[in-house]
This record gives structure tokens, C-alpha cells and sequence, in this order.
């Protein structure tokens, strides 16, 4: 029966688990159904548009807008939210925010 | 590592890469026989011993010789098609680490709770201490939890990079504009190292990588200790 379950991939269910004590401790952007393949740069560009349309219609102070922060600061490289930053503040960024 | 002569792969240290080497031997194996059989076979019609001049036809022989074949390439395609799928399978992540290729080191990030980044570059040869690898030592290394899904995002600044680490059976490409997503879990602690996989200049033998798998606590205290102030190595 191993054999067959090694053959078809199928993995023992503690393989798919984290380390529980690693779970108290650490967290990250959780999956996103909307951006499934391997190439995340939609991922992290929506993320960025998503959070700064959520606080300029719901205030800084809204506090289910840092779901989309936190996706963005995890998936985005800091040059790329650099470069977006700066385009905003100079009017230039090229989305409707 | 690798090391002189070495034939086969490193070993595994994640599930995939393990699953991915027990598919290739047994690829292997089929392989040898149907070598096997073919040499046989081969050898048998060149000795003369055995003649079919009578035969013209033999519809059953040609249904088995057609049949067979498309047995094998089913069977070899089964794990095969297993592992794809499985490849590119991200489980509840905890970590995210970006790994930004330069010319020529490697930029890694870790933002899940505070912007923090710093560069890896390869330590020379005049450099290195006594038993330190050649061409693998680097100043910083990335450090990683073990049994812990790990979320690896490559991009690059200028020209294309691709961060590899055999142990963990990972080669992802670092293409300047696009986030390539990579998952690892790595079951057991250690260092592991990599180089750069493609081809992006001059120095692009000499911007390795290297990986220090450590415990989830002691992965949190060293993130805590890196984010609240600068690290000097």
C-alpha cells in the first residue's frame, strides 16, 4: 500500500502541516484564490492598489485595510513599492486610486 | 553540498525533492530494463540462431508491440504528473522571504513584520577562513525555520538570476519585472547551499547562495534582533 501511495504522490498528512509551535510564532499573506499561478506581480500590484483605495474611502484609521498591507508588504519587493510610492505622491501612478 | 565525484543528487531535504529523486530512480530502473531488453533482443537477431522467414504476418504480435509500449509511458507519466501538481502546491504558509538578484549577490527580504533587507555577497578566496568552501562562503546568509511552509519569491533589479538550492529541490528564476513563487519546507536543520543559475554577466559564478535552516524560535529571535537594529554580520 506504501508503494501505491508513494506512486501516486499522495503524501503522509504530517508532510502538509506546519510545526504547531512555529504557528504561534510566525505569520505571512495568506494564500490568495485570486492569483493562483506561479508569477505573484499581479498578486502584489492588487494588494497595493486594493489598501490605498481602502484607506482614502474608509480613513487610515480603518483597520480591515491592513489585510491588503500586509499582503502587499510581504508579496512586494521594497523597490517596486518604492518606485509606486513615489509615482503617487508625483501624481503619476498609473491606476485610479 | 556537493562534493568531488559526486554522481547522483544531493540528498533531499524536503518532501518534494525526495519525491522528485524517487521518481527519477525509478526512471532509472525502467530505463535499464528496456536497455536491457532492447541490447537482448538485438544480440539474439544478429546470432543467426533464430530465423522467421516464414512468418508474413502476426497481428497479434504487432497489437502487443503497440500496446506495450503505451503501457510503460503511462506508468512512467503517473508520478510524473503527481509531482507537477505537487511542485507547485503552497500549504498554509508562515514565512515569506524574498530573494532579489543583483549583479552579482543576492538581496533577501523578510517584511512579514517589519521591512527588513540586507545583501549576501560571496566572501574571497583571500578572504576565507580555514575550511570555509571556495566560491560558496558568503557574509550573510538566508536563514530559514525548518518544518515550516516557507513562501519563496524571486524577482530580479537588472538582468536575469536564478536562485537555486539542490537540497531543497528548488531553481527558480529571478526575471526582472515578474514574482516567481516557489514553496519549501525543509525537514531538517542544516546549511545548504546554491549558486546562481543563469547566466547574467561576468561575475555570475561568484554570487552563491547559502542557507541556514534553524528552529522556528530561534528563526522568530533572530528576525526580532534583525528588525530592531542594523546587522553587521
Amino acid at each position: 500500500m506504501s508503494f501505491i501511495k508513494e506512486f501516486s504522490g499522495k503524501y503522509p498528512e504530517h508532510t502538509h502541516k506546519n510545526d504547531p509551535k512555529a504557528e504561534e510564532l510566525l505569520s505571512t499573506a495568506k494564500f490568495d484564490a485570486r492569483f493562483q499561478m506561479c508569477n505573484q506581480d499581479k498578486a502584489c500590484w492588487q494588494n497595493y492598489v486594493d489598501y490605498f483605495r481602502c484607506i482614502k474611502k474608509k480613513g487610515e484609521d480603518y483597520e480591515p485595510c491592513n489585510w491588503f498591507k500586509k499582503q502587499y508588504q510581504a508579496l512586494c519587493p521594497g523597490f517596486w513599492t518604492e518606485r509606486w510610492d513615489e509615482q503617487r505622491e508625483a501624481g503619476a501612478f498609473p491606476a485610479k486610486i | 553540498m556537493s562534493y568531488w565525484c559526486q554522481m547522483y543528487f544531493q540528498n533531499g531535504v524536503t518532501f518534494t525533492s525526495m519525491r522528485v529523486q524517487w521518481a527519477f530512480g525509478m526512471y532509472c530502473v525502467v530505463l535499464m530494463l528496456i536497455f536491457v531488453f532492447v541490447m537482448f533482443s538485438v544480440l539474439l537477431c544478429c546470432s543467426g540462431s533464430h530465423q522467421f522467414i516464414y512468418m508474413l504476418t502476426d497481428h497479434n504480435l504487432e497489437r502487443i508491440w503497440g500496446t506495450v509500449p503505451l503501457l510503460i509511458l503511462v506508468f512512467l507519466s503517473w508520478p510524473s504528473m503527481g509531482l507537477l501538481y505537487v511542485l507547485s502546491e503552497l500549504e498554509t504558509p508562515l514565512v515569506t522571504v524574498k530573494c532579489i538578484g543583483h549583479q552579482w549577490y543576492w538581496e533577501y527580504e523578510y517584511t512579514d513584520f517589519a521591512v527588513v533587507s540586507y545583501n549576501s555577497y560571496m566572501v574571497p578566496e583571500d578572504e576565507l577562513k580555514l575550511g570555509e568552501p571556495r566560491l560558496l562562503t558568503v557574509d550573510k546568509s538566508m536563514v530559514l525555520p525548518f518544518s515550516v511552509w516557507c513562501r519563496i519569491l524571486t524577482t530580479s533589479f537588472d538582468v536575469v538570476h536564478s536562485w537555486t538550492v539542490p537540497a531543497f529541490g528548488v531553481k527558480s528564476d529571478a526575471v526582472p519585472g515578474r514574482l516567481s513563487e516557489s514553496s519549501v519546507k525543509v525537514e531538517m536543520p542544516g546549511v545548504f547551499w546554491g549558486q546562481c543559475s543563469e547566466i547574467c554577466g561576468a561575475l555570475h559564478s561568484f554570487m552563491p547562495i547559502r542557507v541556514e535552516v534553524v528552529s522556528a524560535e530561534l528563526f522568530s529571535k533572530w528576525l526580532w534582533i534583525l528588525q530592531s537594529s542594523v546587522w553587521e554580520g
